[in-house]
């Protein structure tokens, strides 16, 4: 055929076939998003400390590791309560005149999704941590330490914030590790990372692939088939560690603690629902229970897992009784 | 006594029978049906089966030549065997029937001693089996144990055969000493004849045995002469090679000294970007295993994951594929490329942007976006230009050609230049990134990087080298038209299936599946060319070493496009998203498919600019160490990512599935170390293949050049 060994046609058919493709599965939907697409009423602009936490999140490429999406799936249900959707990215504009928009939804997840950290993991003093050295947190971690966004003072002024590295994760180095601006920066970026409730009255996308017989699924869910180790190692180990010790200075030990094994179900049950910071040798704890909508089976399973676990001999409970404890300290932390 | 020994041999056999079986009835009722304890019984019977049954043959054949040996006695013919005497025989008859002889033979004597021997094996042999029975109660379905068993069953196997070959010996003395009798009566038949006939027979046998050849009938007496001078640099010595000797590249009609330095240097710098970019991505596998390596933010993992994947990707490949299109382009056209100068501009402002963009990522100033889009547009604005350049020069090459044709390679290459310079457009500009809208152009972005740019150019450098390489043409032109239609029309709409069950609309999804299925078309397409094309002329694979590395480049263009098509679908994806399957996937297709094919190309023209082959043990090492490590690589990762996957939908905590991940990654690593030491061979062997030598001198050359000099002086 003539076109075929002319190249003033064969590469211009071939150039425009492709470019008319890519309007159709590119350039058009993507306006198509931005036309359609709005931000949450309810979702804020980041401010300038996290826009800064933004870009070291850029810099250091976090985005190798950390997804930045819940798929509606019933797998991604653990990061985050409802399917990831557009508007939840809509306010996310470029970045800076040299740098593209950053979206951050990754596709590789070496290390967990961050679509949610900011509700799952609120303590600072375990963020910045976690940065210095994720293993002096979780142990079997293999994230970089962020060394580099803190400085070891001898004498830290009033104003800085002091992190407590345990002694062999210091390298022998004396002195006191102080967040630097970045590392606190970062940290408020990572706690601007929470999904928006959606509007009263909106339903979300459904999760699909829902397990048939699953822990985690509505209406199965009952304390028998919970596993509390499960809950535990993912909602709680991360600062009061496998073996129950937790971190000197930091994470309070669970075991042999008296509210793990004594009779007070009320304060227990309130700690694991909305956190507790009665403790000046220890960081804050964070309302886990209340940011991953624990029910009372969930709440049932890990006070029975910590309970009967590293020497811990407390009474087992049931759902019943922790049900009406949680209804009560609902009703008490409300009124706060 | 031969007779009663064999006698009492069999019978202790059968007698021991009835215990082996009993043996073998222990082990049958204490098993409790597992493989491994079948396993162990198999090879525990195997022995006595085997013995037992060749003793059987054995016994057969012995009674079936006593009877044959009765028969043939009654008729012996003497005269037959007389007839059919060897030269020697001959000989012998001819000294014999002057000297007459009364030779004596001695008769066998009772092997005792084997007997001995088989039944100490024997009971060796039972008493193995008691032991092994025993056991079998307590701890018979550990594996180690029965790999013990099994592994102690080899010497008791082998005592066995040992045994046989005795009870055969024994048995092939017996039916001798009948022989020996009927040889004795021939002995006396031949001193006793008298028969001429036979005489006159036996003279005739001898003269037509005494014939032979001179070994000159053909060639004649004359030596060989090269009339024409058709053969260069024969060999006469002949040396034992330890490696398959490849043949040497063909001579081809050489290049401008322009055009090839510029080629060599485009070949020599993606060389230097493999071996460092493999370098750093080595570095990056390691701190898997080990997280604390360093604690250099310039060296932290997040900021030289991307280094490595940009380095190999701009560096690497892209430097590499145009340098080989330098070649291909003017050659399939017939025509001398438009203009060197654009070239070299072009080479420039490539590295530039892989050094400069590599800076950048180290130091913090990243996209942050996506895969293979981190380079800034600064950055990536230099590759931008020096792709138009290129795509320039190709065009106006193609635009001078003197044939009428548009050859094949050049519709894939320059279409992947065009399309690219598309892409990047489109992944750069800032009108439509907002939102969402960014990971819409991110999936098309990564996507038609690997199937427009490098997946059609290494195509399209295929259509050459295969050809050429087997020296024979394309099996059928117009499936690779089909193949490159389809191409653009299906590759272009799969960018979003890296994003499934993401916040993208579904009908982009949907169509990124169905297109991932049509990709079907084009991969097969192509395949069963280039395979087509192979066919009838495998044998030439092993004497190339450039051919072994098209094979593989082709292999892995089906598997891994299938396995791609494989990937996208809904369930799959529940799976293998964002596990580590995704990286094997990607280094399979880098590797396997565009690496390959580019050292292939690089081994067949690098001899032909500058008139030198590589060692050829090095490629082979080379080839060898760089496809076993990509198995080393790929393996391992996509099992662990798979059992991470199952776990993560089985809802299990997410630092369990670090922790499964923890020996894959291991592997990867010790695969990467071999990936990275083949690098290093290759760029010895590229420098072998470019860099000037002290050159060894020819005694004839150098003779020449003195007899010369002596008339010059003599002038």
């Amino acid at each position: 055929m003539n076109v075929f060994n002319d190249h003033k046609k064969l590469y211009p058919i071939a150039g425009a076939l492709f470019l008319t493709l890519t309007i159709l599965v590119v350039i058009v939907p993507a306006f198509q998003n931005q036309k359609n697409n709005a931000p949450f009423p309810s979702s804020k602009p980041l401010t300038k400390e996290q826009k800064a936490g933004k870009l070291v999140y850029i810099s250091e490429g976090c985005v190798g590791c950390h997804s930045q999406q819940v798929r509606n799936v019933e797998m991604d249900r653990v990061f985050g309560s409802r399917p990831g959707m557009p508007s939840d990215y809509a306010n996310i504009g470029r970045t800076s005149i040299w740098q593209n928009t950053a979206t951050l939804m990754g596709t590789e997840r070496t290390g967990p999704d961050l679509t949610d950290v900011g509700n799952r993991q609120t303590s600072r003093d375990w963020n910045l941590m976690h940065l210095y050295n994720p293993r002096s947190v979780v142990s079997q971690s293999i994230m970089p330490s962020y060394k580099w966004l803190f400085e070891i003072k001898e004498n830290p002024g009033y104003n800085d914030v002091v992190v407590n590295i345990p002694s062999q994760f210091m390298n022998g180095q004396s002195g006191k590790v102080v967040a630097s601006k970045e590392a606190l920066h970062l940290f408020a970026y990572l706690q601007s990372l929470k999904q928006i409730p959606l509007p009263e009255g909106t339903r979300p996308f459904e999760f699909l692939y829902k397990k048939s017989v699953s822990g985690k699924t509505e209406g199965t869910k009952n304390a028998v088939s919970l596993d509390g180790k499960v809950l535990f190692t993912a909602n709680c180990q991360s600062c009061h560690q496998e073996n129950g010790e937790g971190v000197k200075g930091a994470f309070p030990a669970l075991k042999g603690s008296p509210i793990v094994n004594g009779d007070n179900l009320e304060l227990y049950v309130d700690i694991i629902m909305n956190g507790y910071d009665a403790r000046a040798e220890f960081g804050v704890m964070a309302n886990v229970g209340t940011n991953m909508e624990f029910t009372e089976n969930e709440v049932t399973a890990i006070i029975n897992y910590e309970r009967s676990s590293w020497g811990n001999n407390g009474r087992k409970v049931t759902a019943e009784e922790i049900k009406k404890i949680m209804d009560f300290v609902k009703i008490k932390s409300t009124a706060k | 006594m031969n007779k009663k020994s064999n006698i009492i041999l069999l019978v202790i056999i059968f007698l021991s029978k009835p215990g082996f079986s009993q043996i073998g009835q222990n082990f049958i009722t204490s098993n409790n049906q597992s493989f491994s304890n079948c396993l162990v019984i198999f090879f525990s019977i195997l022995p006595l089966v085997i013995f037992i049954g060749s003793l059987y043959f054995n016994f057969l054949k012995l009674i079936g030549q006593k009877n044959q040996a009765q028969v043939s006695t009654a008729r012996l013919d003497f005269k037959e065997y007389l007839k059919n005497l060897s030269k020697v025989q001959i000989e012998k008859y001819y000294k014999i029937k002057k000297i007459k002889c009364d030779g004596k033979c001695n008769g066998s004597c009772v092997k005792l001693k084997s007997v001995a021997v088989v039944l100490f094996l024997f009971f060796l042999n039972s008493y193995g089996f008691a032991q092994t029975g025993t056991s079998t109660k307590v701890v018979m379905s550990q594996p180690g144990i029965v790999i013990t068993i099994v592994l102690l069953m080899i010497p008791v196997l082998l005592g066995v055969v040992y045994a046989l070959i005795l009870v055969n010996n024994s048995i092939k003395h017996y039916l001798n000493s009948k022989k020996i009798v009927d040889a004795e009566k021939l002995a006396t038949f031949i001193t006793t004849n008298e028969d001429s006939d036979l005489e006159i027979e036996i003279a005739k046998r001898k003269k037509s045995l005494d014939f032979e050849l001179t070994n000159v009938e053909l060639s004649g007496s004359e030596a060989p002469v090269d009339a024409k001078g058709l053969l260069h640099n024969v060999s006469d010595k002949h040396e034992v090679h330890f490696t398959a000797l490849k043949k040497k590249a063909a001579q081809r009609p050489s290049i401008d000294a322009d055009v090839s330095m510029l080629i060599l240097w485009y070949l020599g710098c993606a060389a230097f970007w493999l071996v460092v970019g493999t370098g750093i991505g080595e570095y990056v596998g390691m701190k898997f295993v080990a997280p604390d390596l360093d604690h250099i933010s310039w060296l932290s993992f997040g900021r030289i994951r991307p280094v490595h994947t940009n380095i190999v990707f701009w560096g690497w490949a892209s430097l590499g594929m145009i340098g080989l299109g330098y070649y291909v382009v003017p050659m399939v056209s017939n025509a001398k490329i438009y203009n060197i100068k654009w070239g070299w501009i072009a080479l420039v402002l490539t590295n530039l942007m892989v050094i400069l963009g590599s800076i950048c990522l180290m130091s913090g100033m990243s996209n942050g976006g996506g895969e293979f889009r981190e380079y800034i547009w600064p950055v990536m604005a230099l590759f931008a230009v020096a792709l138009i350049l290129t795509l320039a020069n190709f065009l106006l090459t193609v635009a001078n050609r003197t044939t009428k044709e548009i050859y094949i390679s050049n519709w894939y290459i320059i279409s992947a230049i065009i399309f690219t310079i598309i892409v990047a457009l489109v992944a750069y500009l800032p009108f439509w990134q907002d939102g969402v809208s960014e990971t819409i152009v991110q999936g098309y972005f990564m996507h038609s990087g690997v199937g427009m740019w490098f997946t059609l150019y290494t195509l399209g450098l295929l259509y050459y080298f295969i050809p050429q390489q087997i020296n024979k043409p394309i099996y059928a032109y117009s499936l690779g038209i089909l193949a490159f239609w389809t191409q653009i029309l299906f590759y272009t709409l799969i960018g979003t299936h890296h994003f499934i069950f993401a916040p993208l609309p579904w009908w982009l999804q949907t169509v990124a599946i169905v297109g991932s299925v049509g990709m079907i078309i084009p991969v097969v397409a192509a395949t069963i060319n280039f395979t087509m094309t192979f066919k009838g002329q495998w044998n030439k694979i092993s004497h190339s070493y450039t051919l072994p590395f098209f094979l593989v480049a082709v292999m892995y263009y089906l598997i891994v496009s299938l396995q791609g098509t494989a990937e996208a679908f809904k369930f799959t994806n529940l799976i293998w998203h964002f596990t580590d399957f995704t990286i094997a996937h990607a280094h399979l297709g880098f590797y396997g498919i565009i690496t390959f094919a580019i050292w292939g190309g690089v081994y067949t023209i690098v001899p032909r600019l500058t008139g030198k082959e590589p060692p050829q043990h090095l490629v082979g090492a080379h080839f060898w160490l760089a496809f076993i490590g990509l198995l080393f690589y790929t393996i391992p990762l996509s099992i662990g990512a798979t059992l991470r996957g199952l776990m993560w939908a089985e809802g299990k905590p997410f630092i369990d599935s670090v922790v499964l991940m923890f020996d894959f990654w291991l592997w990867r690593a010790i695969g990467g170390s071999i990936m990275f030491i083949s690098h290093i061979l290759f760029f010895y062997n590229f420098f072998k293949m470019t860099v000037k030598e002290v050159e060894e001198i020819d005694i004839k050359e150098e003779a020449f050049k003195i007899l010369e000099n002596q008339v010059q002086t003599n002038q």
